[in-house]
């Protein structure tokens, strides 16, 4: 099979990292080759944070770079902006509807752009847009907004919903499991 | 079994593979999480040391005595263990030795870009450099083996998407090596210039015969496809030139970045039309090729600054460019901030009406360098702040010292600033400097360090007494504040600065980040108070903004319950008593 790009993006805090170690895990057990890249460190602390996953028969570089992204899942609308160029004409954008003031639009420096979503439809682009933190919330934990989005798009990855979801259960910490199925049920309802 | 493994957590496989017994570190983005990951296995002794001179030579003491040692830090890290790697070259092991640095091309995390393989050349010891996880597993092994086969250290040089990229890892059991028997030898360990003059002509044997090794044994791998384009590459670069040419060119990729090949390099040349270096950073690969005779394109077409990826081999090489979907409007930038509730963020706060001199460090708090804090006037490396403020008053006079401050993490404080503390109370200095100590190493991840009594596993531990270490050194003056009582603070930062002499500020709380500490419920605003006049915002917390079109379109301030800790510092900052708790809480 050829390389899928995924690229997982949001503000550092979010949860994009399990997100990513999810997906690898479910990539490998199918056999496929698989890179992930994380960052780790300064952007950490409330940044603009990327994850790339890339997976098929051989994968080569870990980096996606523009106009080379399958599928990108943003975990706050702002960030889908910023990486849209990544995405290729034909891609699929998921996205949180969930808004973040980064610190230029708190100080009044920037604005905050009006109707992203909405905006980057108007180009073409195919938009699934979810109310992740909402449905997060409902599962029991704002925090379980990464395995909402895991949720919408298990539907593009491939593979069935109970792979997923014992994957997804598999990954996460044993204390969080029944929050995070839970999630999980929501996300790919959501769609 | 394969395993989706992180660059670094591969290394520490290979270390426990390789039958490592001792490993000291500091912290440092992105080499961190090797020792952490290496702490997991029980055969392995791990530490983190004060700073990475004391880990280098804490793993070259143990090679000494004959087990297989090991050390991690980041690239401006070996800066600090520069002063042992270069005389270790000169004596070499017992036990093999490595020693991992991990280069931050891009700056996602680091004040420099630096070129770490300049470190293996100017002290003559060998690099290996893997591309992906499975490499980093197989090279650390293979760097035992070599460390003891050719009687040297080996560095091992990774970066940001090597370290912090996960791939498939071939899993082995371990290897036992025993600690070998430590024998006496005057002329080969103590390097006096009468045993260093004969070691460094040994040097220079042993590193050509590491040469010849290196254009047989494999470590550098040759692909040929199209012959029409030659790629020379090593690390990531192999990965990002095999994905923009495939299998329209031909790859000679280094394995080993130090000492290079000459042989094999110009056998590789004499069969493709067209060669180029791909390299990171630095002309050190194309420069070696140039020396010998090897015509080679480089950073004529190839940027010195910045992270590479396949999209600028793809352009440079084949002229071809790929484009995604533009988003039409400006995107605003999202710096990474001092987090909500963060002890930092009181200090700053305490000092912004102060109008002072800032000599800032590394750590979390260099984040408030950044607007709206904009609290630091410098930052260079680690503990210059404390060094730096000295020479600023000394230069500027004793009418500056009484307006400017050094703020210094305590792990950082403890890496290096304490010298530059010693420094300020022997030459008579009147500097005030303040630490940060929130109780634990923050930018990195949260590791544990000599200052918070706990050691890298989580044991309880004796504490550096930050207070009786100044007093020690000659500091009289030593205070501690709360960063949260924002009026104590400024008050003792104030009485500080009158005095006459050197004084130590330590504001203390711990990181918010930390799971031991108990956090207040969010804070909410009272629209009836708020008057929308952006007083809060003066705080830098991303849990806190100015939203709609309340108060004639000035707004009303809004805090966001999922990020807030309750720390208060906004309320303070509150002249119309419009933040509080919620009644009740």
């Amino acid at each position: 099979m050829s390389v899928k790009n995924i690229i997982i993006v949001g503000v550092g805090g979010q949860g994009t990292l399990l997100a990513s170690r999810i997906m690898g895990n479910a990539f490998i057990e199918k056999g496929y080759d698989v890179k992930v890249s994380e960052v780790h460190g300064m952007s950490q602390r409330g940044g603009s944070v990327v994850t790339y996953v890339r997976y098929g028969d051989k994968v080569y570089s870990p980096l996606i770079d523009k106009g080379e992204a399958d599928i990108i899942i943003a975990f706050e609308q702002l960030e889908a902006a910023r990486w849209l160029p990544y995405l290729k004409p034909d891609g699929i954008l998921i996205s949180s509807t969930q808004k973040i003031d980064p610190m230029p639009v708190i100080m009044g420096k920037a604005e905050y752009p009006e109707n992203i979503l909405e905006d980057i439809r108007a180009k073409g682009v195919k938009v699934i847009e979810v109310d992740a933190l909402k449905l997060a919330e409902e599962a029991g934990s704002a925090k379980s907004t990464n395995v909402v989005l895991l949720g919408v798009a298990a539907h593009f990855l491939g593979f069935d919903k109970e792979t997923w979801k014992r994957i997804v259960c598999s990954t996460v910490p044993k204390k969080t499991v029944e929050i995070n199925e839970k999630a999980f049920e929501l996300g790919h309802a959501a769609k | 079994m394969k395993s989706l493994m992180l660059g670094n957590e591969a290394v520490a496989r290979g270390l426990y593979e390789a039958g490592v017994t001792v490993v000291s570190s500091y912290p440092g983005t992105p080499s961190t999480e090797i020792t952490e990951y290496a702490t997991q296995y029980d055969e392995i002794y791990t530490e983190w040391a004060p700073n990475e001179k004391v880990a280098f030579e804490v793993a070259f003491g143990a090679a000494t005595g004959g087990a297989r040692s090991f050390c991690a830090m980041k690239h401006v890290g070996l800066n600090v263990a520069a002063d042992p790697l270069y005389t270790a070259s000169y004596i070499g092991v017992n036990g093999g030795m490595v020693c991992a640095v991990a280069d931050d091309p891009g700056m996602h995390s680091s004040q420099n870009e630096q070129d770490s393989r300049h470190h293996a050349m100017a002290s003559k010891t060998p690099m290996l450099e893997p591309s992906d996880s499975a490499e980093c597993l197989e090279y650390t092994k293979l760097a035992f083996e070599l460390s003891e086969k050719f009687d040297v250290p080996f560095l091992l040089r990774l970066s940001t998407r090597i370290s912090h990229g996960r791939s498939l890892v071939e899993l082995s059991p371990r290897e036992e090596h025993p600690v070998k028997e430590y024998k006496k030898d005057v002329m080969k360990n103590v390097m006096m210039p009468a045993m260093a003059r004969l070691r460094h002509v040994e040097v220079e044997k042993r590193n050509e015969a590491i040469r010849v090794w290196a254009e047989t044994s494999g470590i550098n791998r040759v692909e040929y496809n199209d012959t029409s384009i030659g790629v020379i590459c090593a690390g990531s670069t192999y990965q990002y030139a095999r994905e923009a040419l495939g299998e329209r060119a031909s790859y000679f990729k280094l394995g080993m970045v130090y000492p290079l090949p000459v042989d094999s390099l110009k056998e590789f040349a004499g069969k493709v039309d067209k060669l180029y270096v791909v390299e990171e950073l630095d002309d050190i690969i194309e420069t070696h090729c140039k020396k010998h005779g090897i015509n080679v394109i480089g950073k004529e077409i190839f940027p010195v600054c910045g992270e590479f990826s396949q999209s600028i081999v793809r352009q440079e090489i084949l002229g071809e460019k790929l484009s995604g979907v533009e988003y039409d409007k400006p995107v605003p930038p999202r710096p990474p901030v001092l987090c909500a509730g963060c002890p930092h963020r009181g200090l700053f706060v305490a000092l912004r009406n102060l109008k002072l001199y800032v000599s800032g460090d590394i750590g979390c708090y260099t984040l408030g360098a950044q607007a709206p804090l904009a609290m630091m006037d410098t930052c260079v490396c680690m503990g210059a702040s404390v060094s730096g403020l000295h020479g600023f008053n000394v230069a500027r006079g004793s009418e500056q010292a009484k307006k400017s401050v050094a703020v210094v993490g305590d792990s950082t404080f403890i890496h290096s600033g304490i010298t530059g503390l010693i420094n300020i109370a022997y030459n008579k200095g009147i500097s005030t400097v303040i630490v940060l100590d929130n109780s634990i190493t923050g930018m990195t991840g949260h590791q544990n360090n000599p200052a918070n009594g706990l050691t890298i596993k989580g044991d309880p531990t004796v504490s550096v007494n930050l207070e009786a270490l100044a007093k020690a050194v000659g500091i009289n003056r030593v205070v501690v504040v709360d960063p949260f009582d924002i009026e104590g603070t400024r008050k003792a930062v104030e009485a500080e600065l009158a005095s006459e002499e050197p004084s130590l500020i330590i504001a203390r709380r711990p990181c918010a980040l930390l799971k031991t500490v108990k956090h207040n419920p969010a804070m909410v605003v009272d629209t009836e108070k708020c008057t929308g006049c952006k007083s809060c915002l003066k705080a830098g917390c991303p849990a806190i903004s100015v939203r709609g079109e309340a108060n004639k379109g000035r707004g009303n301030a809004i805090i966001d319950p999922n990020q807030c800790v309750g720390c208060e510092i906004c309320a303070k900052l509150c002249a119309f008593g419009a933040i509080g708790f919620r009644e009740g809480k």
